[in-house]
């Protein structure tokens, strides 16, 4: 187990330098960022030169590259723009995103299951193809549409809640944004679950529980879910990445200061240091993720060993 | 049986926990007769030298008063902490600040306060985007060269000739310089921005009718009334709160619900319904914005006598009353001239000096087109950035308008450059092979701002690199001249120049916009297209 997991984490270290410097090249591809400072004219070319020299901006690609890696590794994300440090937007952004995260993998986890393990013990009943026909719709309409729609009822129309959430955005407030982010993910976790339900109950390892006359909860759970949580986890896991980066059109929405807003914003002010920093720790949320994903199939079931 | 219990169950938690998200707390309207507005995130720190975009401007504008200020409704430069401004030759100005006024923590505002800030202002190694402000100020050139280090950390051309008095002398004689000095750059500044400039970005202390009682960068800053401000205009209401918004639409759906007070800049998108929506409480006035097509003149193509006739038949062929009507739905007035009508007739718009050729006639545009030798390359390829506004719909409509008129189907298309920095740095390159989208906010409501920055041989925005000794000619002649009417004339003149040349096709003048809800009266935009804040009174 310990040799196992220490391999993984020396497999992360190619994976997070050739992203990272992926997204630094294509960052730089885009052209000068400076250009974009001055409004509708062209910066002076002494003041030009000089927020060049001092953001590194003339030196050569690879150095600049260079001198940024070595820079994270002190903790320094550089300077953004408007003077901020980006480790400071950081500190803000990501606590939103988080609570975001947490409140869209709560519903994935609690509604997505649920419906699962009933729809996939009840196949071909009402409720499945109602669950069925709900999962298609909530999957084929994009996130914008769910959100708009969701915003303008509750947030205008019956004034359930606030339309955008404020600057603190606690998990009371990002509940409606959350649900939504984790709609689409929801419906997938939903038919996932139930395929594997459907599959493993027929499984003789649930005949025999059922046959030893435990009650059915037990076998359901205990037995029947256990086993079938395999794919549902390995879904949920890369979630976790996806819905932290992938938040930018939820977060637009309801105007949640997280990491899609500063990502969305760094990428309009073509802010190589905000977008690279984002993007970096997201890597590195995704690897560790992914490798929690590996190590929870041994607890889920016995007979994966890693060695 | 349990699996169906169990969807109730979850059922159940969804609908307890949706009405718990209503009692979040309401910082957007916030209580007494302080108002909520919807701010953007400030591009650069918000030093007064350094802000050069709407959003940042939005709080320079509360928070300083500056020697002149524009009238909200006018546009004319008044006095505010200036008592005169004396000059025997339009070159040498005597200032003297009037007696009485005060930094929010109680530090007098001095001729010391301007000179310090116009010092650090123009020098190159504060990185200030607005130095070229000062680039008439003599001894710029030392503070702030082109190429190399700087000389000098003072412009030889300020003074201090006492408590309330300095003189500015100018390396070229500039009648209009004061009515240039309402603009945010020319801002006093206090001793603490020089002596703990961090501490002072985090919390910017001005002169202004508005103190910064809170600021969460990214977030929301929150402006008090100062009950102190010596200035004429005091704030009407307690306090502005002012909330950044990713997306406008997300503002207005949050003023519609009443969680936000104004939202400005209306998105396009909701143009067709906000009257109804927001029954009335919707403004569209005219604001120093134009929009215009540029050329590459440093590709030879565009620069022949031929290709003033194509374009002046490209300008002949968009049907600007129409797009501006059914596109913008009347957010755009179809520009006859290359100002802006916030500047009034006095202050040199002259509406038609255009003429004809920048109305609809599709036939003559096809004479002429034909006349000039054909498109260069037989295509043009207006290059826009497509990451904001509406750009990419104006120019599919204003391609369309030219290919009917010119009875080809590919006579025009849309070339959209994915960010607006990209867009920039190509312009700033000379990248661009045919006309490019270009618009123009003022700085400070003259003739003289909208013509020299861009068609002056070699100017900050000449993009185009047009040159024409005829029309810098005028301009330095209009500059020179002391009386105000006669210099209009002349600029009027060099704008003649711009005509005959078609140097660029005028399209609409840009009007601001915004929508509030009941709480709020006596709002109205200014010409800079900012809520007048001091003005609105609550409840």
């Amino acid at each position: 187990m310990g040799r196992y997991v220490a391999r993984r984490l020396l497999q992360m270290i190619p994976v997070f330098f050739g992203a990272t410097m992926l997204i630094f090249l294509m960052v730089n591809v885009m052209g000068d960022p400076i250009a974009g400072l001055c409004g509708e004219r062209a910066c002076d070319t002494a003041t030009a030169a000089q927020l060049k020299r001092e953001f590194g901006l003339d030196k050569p690609l690879w150095q600049q590259y260079a001198t940024y890696m070595g820079n994270v590794f002190t903790g320094d994300f550089g300077t953004a723009f408007n003077g901020q440090p980006v480790t400071e937007l950081m500190s803000t952004a990501f606590p939103v995103t988080i609570r975001l995260t947490i409140v869209a993998i709560v519903f994935e986890l609690v509604i997505g299951i649920v419906l699962g393990v009933v729809t996939g013990l009840r196949r071909g009943r009402p409720v499945d193809t109602t669950v069925l026909l709900g999962t298609l719709v909530v999957i084929s309409v994009p996130t914008f549409v769910t959100g708009l729609l969701l915003q303008l009822l509750l947030g205008v129309k019956w004034a359930w809640i606030r339309p955008s959430v404020p600057p603190e955005a606690s998990f009371d407030e990002l509940v409606v944004p959350g649900l939504v982010l984790a709609s689409v993910s929801l419906a997938y976790v939903t038919r996932l679950t139930r395929t594997s339900i459907a599959e493993n109950r027929r499984a003789d390892y649930v005949r025999t529980a059922i046959a030893k006359g435990l009650p059915r909860r037990r076998v359901v759970v205990r037995h029947l879910l256990r086993n079938s949580l395999i794919p549902v986890v390995t879904f949920i896991g890369t979630d976790i990445g996806a819905l932290m980066g992938g938040a930018i059109v939820t977060e637009r929405i309801f105007n949640i200061h997280g990491v899609g807003y500063q990502l969305y914003q760094g990428i309009l002010r073509q802010n190589t240091q905000t977008v690279v920093g984002f993007v970096t720790v997201l890597v590195l949320v995704f690897l560790v993720a992914n490798l929690l994903v590996d190590l929870l199939y041994a607890v889920l079931d016995p007979r994966i060993r890693y060695a | 049986m349990r699996g169906g219990t169990r969807v109730t169950w979850a059922l159940g938690v969804v609908a307890a926990v949706l009405p718990l998200a209503a009692c979040g707390s309401g910082t957007g309207a916030a209580g007494g007769s302080v108002l909520s507005s919807s701010w953007g995130d400030p591009q650069n720190p918000l030093e007064p030298a350094n802000t050069n975009e709407v959003q940042g401007g939005k709080v320079l504008d509360m928070v300083f008063r500056g020697l002149k200020r524009y009238d909200p409704r006018t546009g004319k430069a008044e006095n505010m902490l200036a008592e005169r401004i004396d000059s025997p030759d339009s070159q040498n100005y005597t200032i003297t600040v009037k007696n009485g006024w005060k930094f929010s923590n109680g530090e007098p505002v001095t001729a010391k306060s301007f000179v310090d800030a116009w010092n650090y202002g123009a020098s190159l190694k504060n990185n200030q985007k607005n130095a070229y402000f000062f680039g008439y100020i003599e001894g710029y050139d030392k503070v702030h060269p082109e190429s190399g280090r700087q000389t000098a950390d003072t412009l030889s051309g300020l003074r201090v000739t006492g408590p309330r008095t300095f003189t500015v002398r100018l390396n070229q004689k500039f009648s209009s310089f004061p009515d240039t000095l309402g603009y945010a750059a020319f801002a006093p500044l206090p001793r603490a921005f020089f002596t703990h400039h961090a501490a002072w970005l985090d919390k910017p202390v001005g002169n202004g009718p508005y103190t910064i009682e809170s600021y969460t960068k990214g977030a929301q800053m929150y402006l008090k009334k100062w009950d102190g401000y010596p200035g004429p205009d005091k704030a009407r209401n307690d306090g502005v709160t002012l909330m950044v918004y990713t997306d406008n639409n997300t503002a207005y759906t949050d003023v519609l619900a009443g969680n936000l007070d104004l939202v400005d800049d209306i998105p396009a998108s909701q143009l067709k319904n906000v009257k109804s929506d927001l029954n009335g409480r919707y403004i569209n006035t005219p604001a120093g914005i134009i929009q215009t097509i540029a050329f590459p003149y440093y590709d030879k193509a565009w620069d022949t006598d031929g290709a003033r006739k194509v374009r002046t038949g490209l300008s002949m062929a968009i049907n600007r009353a129409q797009i501006t009507k059914t596109l913008f739905r009347g957010t755009r007035t179809p520009a006859t001239d290359w100002t802006s009508p916030v500047l009034g007739t006095d202050g040199g718009f002259k509406a038609g000096l255009c003429g004809r050729a920048c109305e609809y006639h599709p036939a003559e545009a096809r004479k002429l087109v034909q006349e000039g030798g054909g498109l260069p390359g037989g295509q043009v390829r207006i290059t826009y950035n497509a990451d904001m506004g509406s750009h990419k719909e104006w120019v599919d409509a204003v391609c369309n308008s030219i290919n009917n008129a010119l009875g080809n189907d590919r006579a025009c298309v849309g070339n959209p450059v994915g960010t607006f920095a990209d867009f920039r740095n190509q312009i700033s390159q000379h990248k661009m092979t045919g006309p490019f989208r270009a618009g123009w906010q003022m700085d400070y409501p003259l003739i003289q701002n909208f013509l020299q920055p861009l068609y002056y041989t070699n100017a900050s925005s000449n993009d185009g690199k047009w040159s024409d000794k005829r029309f810098d000619g005028l301009v330095d002649r209009a500059n020179a001249e002391t009386d105000k009417a006669r210099a209009i004339g002349l600029f009027q003149e060099a704008e003649g120049v711009v005509r005959d040349n078609m140097a660029a096709i005028p399209l609409w003048y840009q009007n601001g916009s915004a929508g509030y809800t009941d709480r709020l009266h006596d709002v109205a935009l200014n010409p800079f297209s900012v809520p007048v804040y001091d003005e609105i009174k609550v409840g």
